[in-house]
């Protein structure tokens, strides 16, 4: 007997009753779907994560004074910022520190209610090591480090209530009027940063005696050599005490995060490989009955001259072709499901074909194994009693 | 145990199917003994009446001759071969290649059009597609529904149906076609039509039996085999005014 013949042969139960075979097939569409929407939609969020680090870069280091060995919070040396520029993969570097001091709104709000927002002192340099773009307005320069301004950060803008620099909005910051030059935009390797509103170095020490040694250093290098400039930062920017210097590397969150399996994904593939399981005994069932109600057919082909394998052949192609229906339903199920999530979060959509050829030689592979029993009965069956009228 | 035939049909390489001493029980508390030692032969050309009270064994015996069963004891000769010697893969190319069977309920498959159905008849002969559909077309025009080929049975009359099973018992151009009361679904004169049918085929070389428990078909066919409880108990012979008795 032909190939073609054998698929045929086996289809023609399906195609006799189109509404069943879709009802049986349901159960497995569902179990592929499920698998192949989590692994899409968790492949579509490594995409994207991997496109953002491409993005952003991985050029960027941080420099953070530690503690010391009794616990206190250590600074930096005023010699950092200048050592480190002076490596030389090193493009640019920009320093910020701690200004003891609040910011709200306006004099009248209470001072506890800074909003989470922090102070820092920051060289006019951030910005180029951060690639910060601006939202309204300027970053600070040499021109106005001795002005009463700040530059908010975009979470410290919106928490204080500033969207523009239109009217020259002010804050209450420490014990007197800042007037607002600039607000940044979103910076997503330096969270920290958006929640801070930004005076210079020179006005914090005059107002309110801030330290020159910077509590962090941002550092920008060149990307195929930052692992090696990551190397040195320790010991260049405190060369006495290099063990309380921490050196981290703002991108490798993002990159961990992209390789992650989260635990939901394993769960959400167990679920699917339940529902998988359920329909294809869904499909044995079905099979079963079939085979009972198709007493006579069988007994038909055998006087026609089935063997007993093509009896066999015959259930189990058709098992695997109704797990294979589902298979593809299941398939198109969960790509649309992953392009209408990866939409909503805004992400590129990225279903691995892998996934999707798994999908279907899995459903046809369940499928043949749920038909072997039902099969096996079939041709069991023997002529004569198939024949005789029931 | 042939000895009774006539002589000018003792041409022992002209039978088609050969019973000898067969045995069929059915196991059971007690067992059935549906064939007590049946012996006879069937020539190529030859048209048989079978017939018999309701049990006598009938059907156990066609389904004996065509290879769909295996007698309990006893010899089953089809073209001269013996299928007790025979395996599944076999005995299943006998029935396919030699034995055109008929059924009562026609066993058409209801969602295929008659073409194929008939078509069916050559699917375990490793025959392509496009050939079978051409023979199946010959045969369907033979029995007289060449026109009818794009149908589904279920919009056949029960002749028309039975007449679509003939078409495909006979479309592999088998030795003998085994008809198990092909007209027992249809009224008079729709059967007399499918007997009629089988009478023309028979005239253009096929070999034929068909069970019956109508009289007036019986007597109509040139030989005629009486079973009662599993034996042989009458045998008239074509020509031949003597009623040879089976074992
Ligand atoms: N599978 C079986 N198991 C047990 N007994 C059986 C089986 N098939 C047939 N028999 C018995 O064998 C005997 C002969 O049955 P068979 O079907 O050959 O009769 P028949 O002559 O064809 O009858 P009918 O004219 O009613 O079709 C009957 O007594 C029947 O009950
Ligand atoms: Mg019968």
């Amino acid at each position: 007997m032909r190939f073609a013949d054998v698929v045929r042969t086996g289809t023609l139960g399906i195609r006799g009753r189109p509404g069943r075979a879709t009802l049986t097939a349901l159960g497995i569409a569902i179990g592929i779907g499920a698998m192949v929407a989590v692994v899409g939609i968790s492949a579509s969020s490594r995409a994207d994560l991997l496109a953002d680090l491409d993005r952003l870069g991985t050029g960027l280091l941080k420099v953070s004074a530690g503690q010391t060995v009794f616990g206190k919070d250590s600074k930096l040396p005023t010699s950092a910022p200048g050592m480190i520029r002076r490596v030389g993969p090193v493009q640019a570097a920009g320093s910020t520190t701690g200004v003891d001091a609040s910011v709200r709104r306006s004099d009248r709000m209470p001072e506890s209610e800074t909003g989470g927002i922090s102070v820092l002192a920051s060289e006019p340099q951030l910005r180029d090591v951060l690639d910060a773009r601006m939202a309204h307005g300027r970053f600070l320069d040499a021109a106005v480090g001795r002005f009463p301004v700040v530059v908010l950060g975009s979470v410290a803008a919106e928490r204080l209530g500033i969207s523009s620099i239109e009217g020259s909005p002010a804050v209450w910051l420490g014990n007197r009027w800042f007037t607002v030059i600039g607000i940044l935009e979103p910076i997503e390797l330096a969270p920290d940063i958006d929640r801070s509103a930004l005076i210079g170095y020179d006005e914090a020490e005059s107002v309110f005696g801030t330290s020159r040694s910077a509590s962090s250093i941002w550092v920008r290098a060149e990307e195929t050599r930052a692992s090696a400039v990551r190397s040195v930062l320790a010991r260049t920017a405190n060369p006495e005490s290099p063990d309380q210097v921490t050196v981290s590397r703002p991108s490798d969150a993002l990159a961990a995060k992209a390789t992650a399996d989260t635990a939901l994904t394993s769960l959400m593939l167990g679920l699917g490989a339940v529902a998988l399981v359920v329909g294809g005994i869904g499909v044995a069932n079905v099979m079963v009955i079939s085979v009972l109600e198709r007493r006579s057919e069988i007994g038909l082909r055998r006087a026609l001259g089935a063997t007993r394998s093509h009896i066999r052949a015959q259930f189990v192609v058709e098992a695997a072709a109704l797990a294979s229906l589902g298979g593809v339903a299941g398939v198109a199920l969960g790509a649309v499901v992953t392009a209408a999530y990866a939409a909503h979060q805004g992400w590129r959509v990225a279903v691995p074909a892998s996934a999707l050829a798994a999908g279907i030689a899995g459903a046809l592979l369940l499928g043949a194994v749920a038909g072997l029993y039902p099969a096996a009965r079939a041709a069991r069956l023997a002529p004569a009693d198939a024949v005789r009228p029931s | 145990m042939t000895g009774h035939l006539p002589l000018e049909s003792v041409d022992r390489g002209d039978a088609v199917i050969e019973l000898r001493d067969v045995v069929k029980e059915y196991p059971g508390s007690p067992p059935v003994r549906a064939l007590d030692g049946v012996s006879m032969r069937i020539d190529r050309g030859q048209l048989v009446a079978m017939v018999g009270p309701s049990g006598s064994g009938k059907s156990t015996m066609l389904n004996v001759m065509g290879a769909l069963d295996r007698p309990s004891s006893g010899q089953v000769l089809v073209e001269g071969r013996d299928i007790a010697t025979l395996g599944d893969a076999a005995l299943s190319a006998v029935r396919g290649r030699a034995i055109g069977f008929v059924f009562q309920h026609f066993h058409l498959i209801d969602g295929q059009r008659a073409l194929d159905n008939v078509a069916d008849g050559l699917l375990y002969r490793g025959i392509g597609l496009a050939e079978r559909r051409e023979r199946a077309a010959v045969a369907l025009d033979q029995v007289g529904l060449g026109h009818r080929g794009g149908h589904r049975p279920g919009a056949l009359s029960g002749g028309e149906r039975q007449r679509v099973a003939i078409a495909r018992a006979i479309v592999g151009s088998p030795s003998i076609v085994l008809a198990d009361e092909p007209t027992g679904n249809l009224d008079t004169a729709t059967g007399q039509a499918v007997l009629a049918l089988l009478e023309e085929l028979n005239d253009q070389g096929s070999t034929i039996v068909v069970i019956t428990h109508d009289l007036a078909i019986s007597k109509r066919l040139p030989r005629c085999i009486s079973l009662r409880d599993g034996a042989i108990v009458g045998d008239r012979m074509p020509e031949s005014a003597g009623v040879g008795v089976g074992s």
